[in-house]
């Protein structure tokens, strides 16, 4: 039994040990082979789908009865050895780490895998999976664009219905709005959560450090939810009776890093350099939606809908001025600065970076940036550059 | 026979001149239409709705284009470096950073000032990095930005609720239009500009099919990307069907007199990815050593597939324009981008396929190792693969490029010794 299984089954949800807690999310991204998805199947005998960052309808694969990953990439738990042949140097470690995964059979516990219309590089990963893996369910969803139109939400709807029948014939049954209407209750629960832990974050980040707070919201991407809303229950009331005194740190909002994750360590380095987190867009699927999703009516279009107009600023989805909402972002949570935070070779985070930068020295809201990829193992040089960020505003 | 400028030829080089007046005028046009009041619209080449803007009259700049003319006169390199000093990251796409740099520049290019945008079209088949592009410009600038959405060929056929929204969308982008330029939108009108696309796309076509002849009168890749600019930057106009006229015509007189585009046609291949612009020249000297001629291309089918039926359609105008935007090359899963380049091997007699990878486009380039996989191993269809970049020059390597192409034909060369063929 994995670490986290063993967590779970000791039932020590209601006096949780934070270091304990932390450690099981650990464990879970530690481990390629996804043998807790395994267990999983084991146990229930569903189906399990991967899913590529940004965003997936979660909630229609968990109606469906299956269990939905989050699969970002392989951090720096294996060695590429087959990927590099088919991905060039010059694409991100993400898509070249995923494919990996797959080519060395560690995606076999899964069933199928969803891709959306993030980046070029995603979108042709799927292709790629589709020629590569032919025992695997994969789609390719095109998530609507234009929000501004007044077909959009049609459209999104039916495309949320295209994934939903692909699904019903994995199933082998059709699945009833209400077991949908059901699973938007159980992520919206999922998601208030989150928004509390991000909001005592916001008001004390002393209590929730980042680099914890991120093990917390990794592990929603891989745990069946109804065990991930445990979990965050458990470490909310452990974070509000911390005993930690506030630090004198630069309070930022973190940008960039909504895809291929950076590792736990750099983020731990930031914060020891003087940094403290305010808002972020870490798995930024998992917390789209900024209000609860209606679960009467029509729930897949509610799902569009929500998807469509909820107030988030990200690089994979248009609404207009992204320039804006990040100043909004910002100012919203009375941060001093931004640090962006990209990974080598990511086009959307690389772009948006140039406008973003341009509004902030506008604003004269400082910032730095920075560069990762998911399996480096030196920080030194970040954390030189985090200190002198750090000095620079605290003596501007 | 190589292609000779002797008298005895009517219409070798009309291609060429002709372009010369109708983009000479083009550029000229831009160049004053700030001042002359008339609206003025960016938007991209694959699967672009240019029909339904020259309704209202707007005068169009296509920003990829002027990056590769750019790449072309050399000075791709210059603004690329001026966007990379702006903040642009050395990873992303050159084209992009060629047209930042000319933002930068004050809109002075080699062929006159670009005018500045009323109206930014986003029209995104199959390339996220132009969302990203005109985001830019939008913020730079202060144009409106259109996003038209436009769902990515994920099946084998344009799905009814695709084509559906994105009808819609051009309902709305009409009125956009009709707003900043202040014209009604006239629906009689778009048929007629959408009927000449359809003549300028059968004669394209004609064109296209003649290089299953053997030899090729024209090179379908090298030459195809030159013949194709009208289709690309004057579509929907009288002019750009007389052009595909004159070079259909120059086409037959080369079959009738046996002219290719190398004197002896030793390998017929089929070329997948966008050109080294920058130095378009030395690369194609690295096939034509070898007697290459390339049959068929899939870079000439990013402003549209045409060799297999599709035309723009008077009766159904904004449909045909959202199928037609939705079938474009870049706007096809990998699945149909092997299948296209597999029938483009049988049909136009290919002997082998090359692949020219580049840095800034991962849209094409994510897949075509794959697709090398495939052609050399399941189809045995020799398959070349080299990289390089479409707009930055840093990224030529052409010792090591002639290195790749010479063994790869040598190689094929001595296999048809051993096979006798």
């Amino acid at each position: 039994m994995s670490e986290f299984g063993a967590w779970l089954t000791s039932g020590r949800f209601e006096d949780p040990s934070l270091p304990e807690l932390l450690e099981s999310a650990k464990s879970l991204l530690a481990d390629p082979s996804f043998s807790h998805v395994s267990e999983w199947k084991g146990a229930h005998g569903g189906r399990a789908i991967g899913c590529f960052p940004v965003f997936a309808p979660f909630e229609l694969i968990h109606a469906a009865g299956m269990l939905p990953v989050s699969v970002y990439g392989a951090g720096s738990t294996i060695e590429i050895d087959h990927a590099d042949s088919r991905m060039q140097s010059f694409v991100c470690s993400i898509s070249r780490s995923t494919l990996e995964l797959g080519l060395t059979g560690r995606l076999a516990p899964f069933d199928g895998f969803v891709f959306t219309s993030i980046c070029d590089v995603a979108r042709n990963l799927s292709g790629v999976f589709q020629r590569n893996f032919p025992n695997l369910m994969v789609e390719y969803l095109h998530m609507p664009q234009n929000t501004a139109s007044g077909a959009v939400v049609d459209y999104g709807e039916a495309e949320f219905r295209r994934l939903l029948a692909r699904l019903e014939t994995l199933a082998g049954r059709k699945v009833s709005p209400s077991e949908i209407a059901r699973s938007i209750a159980l992520y919206n629960a999922g998601r208030r959560l989150m928004r509390d832990l991000y909001a005592l974050r916001r008001e004390a980040p002393w209590l929730v450090p980042t680099h914890e707070l991120y093990l917390l919201n990794r592990a929603g991407g891989v745990l069946p939810k109804e065990m991930h809303i445990a979990m965050l229950r458990a470490a909310l009331k452990s974070f509000k009776r911390r005993e930690a005194k506030p630090r004198d740190s630069v309070k930022v909002v973190l940008e960039g890093s909504f895809c291929e994750q950076p590792p736990v360590e750099l983020l731990k380095t930031l914060e020891e350099a003087g940094l403290a987190f305010l808002d972020d867009d870490f798995f930024l699927g998992h917390r789209w939606f900024q209000e609860d999703v209606p679960v009467d009516g029509n729930p897949v279009r509610a799902l569009a809908e929500s998807y469509l107009r909820t107030k988030v600023t990200s690089a994979v989805r248009w609404s207009g001025s992204k320039v804006d909402g990040l100043i909004r972002k910002v100012k919203e949570s009375k941060a001093d600065g931004v640090v962006f935070c990209a990974a080598k070779f990511c086009e959307p985070a690389l772009y948006d970076y140039v406008p973003y930068k341009e509004a902030l020295e506008k604003a004269k809201i400082p910032y730095l940036a920075i560069e990762f990829e998911e399996k480096m193992t030196a920080f030194e040089n970040v954390r030189t550059q985090a200190e002198t960020f750090v000095e620079s505003v605290l003596f501007a | 026979m190589a292609l000779a400028q002797s008298q005895q030829f009517k219409h070798q080089g009309a291609g060429r001149d002709l372009q010369k007046d109708l983009l000479g005028k083009y550029y000229t046009d831009l160049s004053t239409a700030n001042e002359r009041g008339q609206p003025v619209a960016y938007l991209f080449v694959p699967g672009n709705v240019v029909e339904l803007l020259r309704v209202f009259d707007f005068a169009v700049v296509y920003p990829e284009i002027n990056a590769l003319q750019c790449g072309i006169k050399k000075v791709a390199g210059p603004n690329i470096l001026k966007a990379e000093d702006f903040g642009y990251s050395s990873d992303v796409c050159g084209y992009v950073k060629n047209d930042i740099g000319l933002f930068l520049s004050d809109r002075q290019s080699p062929f006159g000032k670009l005018p500045k945008p009323d109206l930014l079209v986003c029209n995104y088949s199959g390339c996220n990095t132009f969302i990203k592009w005109f985001e830019a410009l939008a913020e730079f600038t202060g144009a409106e930005m259109f996003l038209l959405d436009i769902p990515y060929l994920r099946e084998d056929e344009v799905r009814a609720e695709d084509r559906d929204y994105i009808v819609r969308q051009l309902e709305e982008l009409a009125a956009v239009c009709s707003r900043i330029s202040g014209k009604p939108f006239d629906r009689e009108k778009l048929r007629r500009v959408v009927e000449l696309s359809a003549q300028a796309e059968d004669s394209w076509s004609q064109i296209l099919h003649m290089a299953r002849l053997r030899p090729a009168p024209f090179d379908a890749y090298f030459e195809a990307v030159f013949f194709m600019a009208p289709m690309n930057v004057l579509r929907g106009t009288e002019d750009c069907v007389r052009y595909n006229e004159a070079v259909l015509r120059e086409m037959l007189e080369r079959v009738e007199h046996r002219i290719g585009p190398v004197p002896e046609e030793k390998v017929r291949v089929v070329f997948e990815g966008p050109p080294p612009w920058p130095h378009f020249r030395a690369f194609w000297e690295l096939f034509k050593k070898w007697g290459v001629a390339s049959v068929a291309s899939t870079y000439a089918k990013v402003g549209g597939i045409f060799e297999y039926g599709f035309r723009h359609d008077p009766h159904h105008p904004l449909e045909s324009i959202a199928d037609y935007a939705m079938s474009c090359y870049t706007n096809l899963h990998w699945g149909l981008r092997r299948d296209l380049i597999q029938r483009y091997v049988k049909d136009f007699g290919a002997d082998a396929l090359v692949i020219h990878s580049v840095k800034s486009c991962r849209s094409f380039s994510v897949g075509q190792a794959d697709l090398r996989e495939v052609f050399s191993h399941e189809l045995g269809v020799p398959t070349l693969m080299v990289e390089s970049d479409l707009a930055d020059p840093r990224y030529f390597q052409e010792a090591q490029l002639r290195n790749r192409v010479d063994a790869f034909f040598e190689s094929l060369e001595h296999q048809r010794l051993t096979k006798g063929a």
